[in-house]
C-alpha cells in the first residue's frame, strides 16, 4: 500500500505564533512551542510529526509565509 | 523513517513564493493581508507575469505593500489607487495592472474612484480587504462597520440610526456595467484560501481579454482592531461578518 509521509519545516524566527495554522491541520500535528523565538512569540513546531502527511493545509494559510512542506511516497 | 528522509528537495511540496521580497511582513500576528499577499503572489509567479504586473499600493495596514512584492509597484494617496492604476494601464496597456486597498480606503475616502474607474471598465483589478475597520489608525469605524460593532470611534457599537448602515460596496459595483468579475472570498481556512486562489488566477487571466474591471473582495480579520486572538477573530468573522458580507462569486462573465 503506498502511503505518504510529510514533514514541515517552520521558520522560527519569523513565526508570528499567530496560531491560524493549528485549526487548519486535519492530522493535529501543528502546534505552538511553549518556548518562544527571539521576537518572543510562541512558534509553531510539528508536535506529532509521524501523523504530518504533507497536505499544506497550514502553509495554504500562514500569513508569513513561514511553513515549508515536504511529502514523500511510502510504499509499505 | 526519519525526518531528514522527507526533508529533501525532490520531496518539497510548499514553500514561500520567491516573489517576496526579503522583509519580514509588517502586519500583525494572524492577519488576513498576508495571506492575501502571499496568494496574488503566488499566482503572478507561477502565470509568469512577474516583468509584466505593475501593482498600487493603498494608505492602510497594507501602505507598504510595495515593500514586501518583488515586483513593480507605486503608492497612491489615500483611496486614489484606482485613479492612478487608470493612469498606468492606459499608458501601459500590455502590462498587468491591480490595486490593492483597504476598506477604508476603498469604501471610505476613496469611494469616487472605485465607482469611477468600475463604471469606465478600466481593465485593471481591484482587490479589496474588507476588515470593517480602519485598522492602521487604530480602528476607527469605517463605512463597512457592521451594525452594532464595537470601534473606537463607536464605542457603544454603531447605531445605524445614526451612522448609517454598512456599505456593501462590491454589490453596488457589481450592478455597473464597466465590471466584468465580481466576487467575494476569504483566507481563514486552506478550502477558502484555495478559492481565494482560483478567483485571483482568473482575474489575471481576463486581464488579458480587456472586457473590464475585475473586483475581488477579501473579506477578512483584523485582530488588533477588533481587540480579539488571531484564532478568535476569525471565528468572530464567520459567524459576524459573513452573513452580512455572504461569500461567492456576485457576477460572473457570461463567456
Ligand atoms: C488623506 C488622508 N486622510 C486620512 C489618512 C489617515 N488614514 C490612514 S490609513 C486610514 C484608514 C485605513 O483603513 P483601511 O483602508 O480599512 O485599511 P486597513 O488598515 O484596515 O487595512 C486613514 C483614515 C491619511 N493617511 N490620508
Ligand atoms: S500560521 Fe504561520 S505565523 Fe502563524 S503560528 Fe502558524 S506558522 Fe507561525
Ligand atoms: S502539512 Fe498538513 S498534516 Fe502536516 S502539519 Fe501541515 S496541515 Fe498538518
Ligand atoms: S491593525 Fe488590523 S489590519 Fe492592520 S495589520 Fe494589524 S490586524 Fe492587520
Ligand atoms: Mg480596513
Amino acid at each position: 500500500m503506498a502511503k505518504v509521509k510529510g514533514a514541515i519545516v517552520v521558520e522560527v524566527e519569523r513565526c508570528k505564533g499567530c496560531g491560524v495554522c493549528e485549526p487548519a491541520c486535519p492530522q493535529d500535528v501543528i502546534k505552538l512551542a511553549k518556548e518562544v523565538n527571539g521576537k518572543g512569540y510562541n512558534y509553531a513546531y510539528m508536535q506529532n510529526p509521524e501523523e504530518c502527511t504533507g497536505c499544506a493545509n497550514c502553509a495554504m494559510v500562514c500569513p508569513d509565509a513561514v511553513i515549508t512542506v515536504y511529502r514523500e511516497k511510502v510504499s509499505q | 523513517m526519519e525526518m531528514k528522509d522527507i526533508i529533501k528537495p525532490e520531496n518539497l511540496v510548499f514553500k514561500k513564493t520567491s516573489l517576496f521580497t526579503e522583509k519580514p511582513l509588517s502586519y500583525c500576528p494572524g492577519c488576513g493581508h498576508g495571506t492575501v499577499h502571499r496568494l496574488i503572489l503566488e499566482t503572478i509567479e507561477e502565470m509568469g507575469l512577474q516583468a509584466e504586473t505593475i501593482g498600487v499600493a493603498p494608505v492602510g495596514c497594507s501602505v507598504l505593500a510595495y515593500e514586501f512584492m518583488d515586483i513593480d509597484m507605486q503608492q497612491a494617496a489615500h483611496g486614489r489607487a484606482p485613479a492612478l492604476a487608470t493612469a498606468i494601464k492606459r499608458l501601459h496597456p500590455e502590462k498587468f495592472v491591480f490595486t490593492y486597498q483597504g476598506d477604508g480606503d476603498l469604501a471610505a475616502i476613496g469611494t469616487a474612484e472605485t465607482i469611477h474607474a468600475c463604471n469606465r471598465g478600466e481593465n485593471i483589478i481591484i482587490f479589496f480587504v474588507n476588515n470593517g475597520i480602519y485598522g492602521m489608525t487604530g480602528g476607527q469605524m469605517a463605512p463597512t462597520t457592521l451594525p452594532g460593532m464595537k470601534t473606537s470611534t463607536s464605542p457603544f457599537g454603531r447605531d445605524t440610526e445614526i451612522m448609517g448602515n454598512p456599505l456593501k460596496i462590491t454589490e453596488l459595483v457589481a450592478h455597473l456595467p464597466g465590471t466584468y468579475y465580481v466576487t467575494r472570498n476569504a483566507v481563514h481556512t486552506p478550502a477558502a484560501a484555495r478559492k481565494a486562489k482560483k478567483a485571483i488566477q482568473k482575474a489575471f487571466e481576463y486581464q488579458k481579454l480587456n472586457k473590464g474591471l475585475c473586483f475581488l473582495e477579501f473579506v477578512s480579520n483584523c485582530n488588533s482592531g477588533w481587540k480579539l486572538p488571531p484564532v478568535k477573530s476569525n471565528e468572530w468573522m464567520v459567524e459576524n461578518m459573513f452573513p452580512y458580507y455572504p461569500l461567492g462569486d456576485i457576477k460572473v462573465p457570461s463567456l
